[in-house]
């Protein structure tokens, strides 16, 4: 049980991380398929941080540096998305797909570098990442997340920024009449979710295991984000709700066969299965009144009508 | 079909600047690769990094060639697939889905049923054409974006067929030894696509017709497209929604045959290549989509979704990933050819930037917009 709890927290925590991220970039007005890609680049440059680091730093050091360059990293690959959709009006899913292609590509060339062989697999030592409440030990990205979510659902509803960010998701003209840059608050909606989405990717990777293969990217879990954002209804504590749930299937996918559950005879692949299941149905039923964001998608042109 | 002449010259001038970005993106992506190349270690770049990966199978004629006819088949068949739900305005992201079903059918039919081949690439369309008839329907009825749909699919699909080709080691279809389905050729050899001799002019296990049989479909797809009323349809729903409706197109037909023909397409691309003996299926690997699916969208954006094009562009992408695959170890990564056919796609993403910054260019004179413009991959517009 324990060890579900454990489990869910920090899968829990890493989906709703990501998710965050995909809301704001979506309510900015920017489809952020790439998150997935994000993810990678950003776990990526955490993961060579800590691998670099000497182990003799304090440990506090240790894990505010590998998380801020997680962070920028995703920023910075961000970027390209924002670039691409933003002023040169690509369209927004190719660029995020292709953005996801090549951040498996660069990963991979960049981790095999790194090892100066052919193996792309990263060691590194997560200890600095982890402590202990009781017998449950928990990653300092559980904390981190949710001290994130506080400041995201405040940022969103409680400021300036957050309703200028929604106003030019939903209605991007009627925003640029009364005197909002959209260029510059959609760069900064699919920013932040670039800094959110890197912070996510280290978080998936650091605490479960000490070597990371970055052939397998993140398996997915960008991509299962993107699920869970649209289950949470583009709205921060929903996402929250959303990405435990989520989470308690992937824990029992692996953890099912060290239980009780095992007497089910159920494999890992349907408790894989079950989230994307749920949020199809979920997504089934709600179409009619989507709470999507309605302008995201289309290329803001300050000239159509 | 009386075309005015300006209309043909007009066309003419699509075609050209369409292939003249293309071009511009392969370039850009090829520089791009270079420069990866001299930064990972520039005493090697050139001769052995470069120049293998522009030389591709014909480094190690006549087996890689062999090898990039192999891999181009699926390849154009996922191309097609995407390019053909491009036309209806659809972006089908679940390519790589429909070819894990595709794999699976092809796959039973031969291992399990023992069926000659033609039947089971039969079988891999169909399997395929269900997965891909799922988000359309889901789109046509529902409204829910395709791009969602097919994501959440591609996942939903690969579990499944892993869970029932492994079956916790017991599937019929596995082979413990290798981790593998069972190699075809042992185990059901009447389910081998013929090869009419290509193997041994190659010198590789694995080529096979299923080059020429991409061809005919691509060349079937082309007809289809603009040679009749189905095709007429397809793309005008792709154009305008609702302009379609009023001229009295079931547009929700016409969404749901679109993404069953581009389900079928991917489906028997994984046909070819599994009933080739190109490679077997493996259930242990649950963390990745096959990259066969996502490349069709480089191959069908780099063909401005052209059925035609898509032939030429996959054999490029094949033959610079064979390439990428023949650099030494030692010095570089595979994965360049990767990098290269990503960044390729990336600058697709707004290649029609490109083409009208040529077209331009090349007719200052003549600037004419034009309504017959191909069916812009637009993907995502619609609300959720």
């Amino acid at each position: 049980m324990l060890l579900l709890i454990k489990y869910t927290l920090l899968y829990g925590i890493v989906l709703m991380l990501v998710a965050l991220g995909g809301m704001f970039s979506e309510h900015s007005g920017i489809i952020n398929i790439a998150l997935e890609g994000i993810m990678v680049i950003g776990g990526l440059g955490g993961v060579l941080a800590v691998a670099m680091l000497p182990p003799s730093m304090p440990p506090l050091l240790i894990v505010t540096i590998s998380i801020a360059v997680a962070a920028l990293c995703g920023m910075v690959y961000s970027l390209l998305l924002a670039f691409a959709s933003i002023h040169l009006k690509a369209d927004q899913t190719i660029g995020g797909t292709a953005l996801n292609m090549l951040a498996t590509a660069i990963a991979i060339i960049l981790a095999k570098n790194f090892n100066g062989s052919t193996s792309s697999k990263i060691s590194y030592t997560n200890k600095a990442f982890l402590f202990n409440i009781g017998s449950l030990e928990l990653s300092v990205f559980v904390p981190l997340g949710i001290a994130l979510l506080i400041i995201s659902y405040i940022v969103m509803y409680k400021t300036r920024f957050g309703l200028r960010l929604r106003a030019c998701g939903e209605h991007p003209q009627a925003a640029d009449s009364v005197g909002i840059n959209v260029y510059k608050m959609r760069y900064s909606g699919v920013v932040i979710s670039g800094f959110l989405g890197g912070i996510g990717g280290l978080a998936y990777i650091i605490p479960s295991v000490q070597t990371w293969n970055f052939e397998v990217g993140v398996a997915g879990t960008g991509f299962l984000a993107l699920a869970v954002m649209i289950f949470g209804q583009w709205k921060p504590v929903h996402i929250f709700g959303a990405a435990m749930f989520f989470a308690v299937f992937k824990s029992l996918a692996n953890i099912a066969d060290a239980t009780v559950l095992s007497q089910l005879g159920w494999s890992s692949n349907i408790y894989n299965m079950m989230p994307f299941i749920a949020s199809m149905v979920i997504l089934a039923f709600t179409s009619k009144n989507s709470m999507a964001p309605k302008a995201e998608g289309i290329p803001y042109d300050k000239g159509s009508r | 079909m009386s075309r005015k002449p300006n209309k043909t010259a007009m066309a003419l001038r699509q075609k050209g600047s369409s292939v003249l970005a293309a071009i511009l993106c392969i370039l850009i992506g090829l520089v791009v690769g270079l420069a990866a190349l001299f930064i990972i270690n520039a005493e090697h770049a050139w001769d052995q990094g470069f120049v293998r990966i522009i030389q591709g199978g014909f480094y190690d004629f006549p087996y890689g060639v062999g090898r990039t006819l192999t891999n181009s088949a699926p390849l154009i068949m996922t191309g097609l697939s995407v390019a053909f739900a491009f036309k209806t305005g659809l972006f089908n992201i679940g390519a790589a889905g429909q070819y894990t079903l595709g794999a699976f059918g092809a796959l039973y039919c031969a291992l399990i049923l023992h069926l000659p081949w033609y039947l089971c690439l039969l079988a891999s369309a169909l399997f395929g054409a269900v997965w891909g008839a799922i988000p359309g329907i889901f789109k046509a009825y529902l409204n829910i974006n395709e791009v969602i749909t097919s994501i959440m699919f591609n996942w939903i699909g690969l579990y499944m067929v892993n869970e029932i080709v492994y079956a916790r080691g017991t599937g019929a279809m596995y082979d413990v030894k290798s981790t593998r389905t069972w190699k075809l050729v042992d185990t059901s050899p009447e389910s081998v696509i013929p090869s009419a001799g290509l193997s041994e002019l190659f010198h590789t296990p694995s080529t096979t017709i299923a080059i020429f049989l991409a061809i005919a479909v691509a060349i079937v797809i082309w007809v289809v497209l603009e040679k009749t009323t189905f095709g007429y349809e397809l793309k005008a729903v792709g154009l305008n929604k609702n302009a379609a409706r009023y001229a009295g197109i079931n547009e929700k037909k016409n969404i749901i045959l679109s993404m069953t023909i581009a389900g079928a397409l991917a489906g028997f691309g994984a046909g070819l290549l599994y009933l080739s003996g190109g490679a077997e299926w493996n259930p242990l690997n649950t963390t990745t989509l096959p990259a066969m699916g996502f490349n069709g969208i480089a191959t069908a954006l780099l063909a401005a979704s052209h059925p035609i094009g898509t032939i030429f562009s996959s054999i490029f992408i094949s033959h610079i990933t064979v390439g990428g695959s023949f650099l030494p170890t030692r010095y570089f990564p595979a994965e360049i050819a990767d990098l290269i056919s990503g960044i390729i796609i990336y600058l697709c993403a707004f290649a029609m930037l490109f083409r009208g910054v040529i077209a331009r260019k090349l007719h200052a004179d003549r600037d004419i917009p034009d309504a017959n413009a191909e069916a812009a991959p637009q993907a995502g517009k619609e609300a959720k």
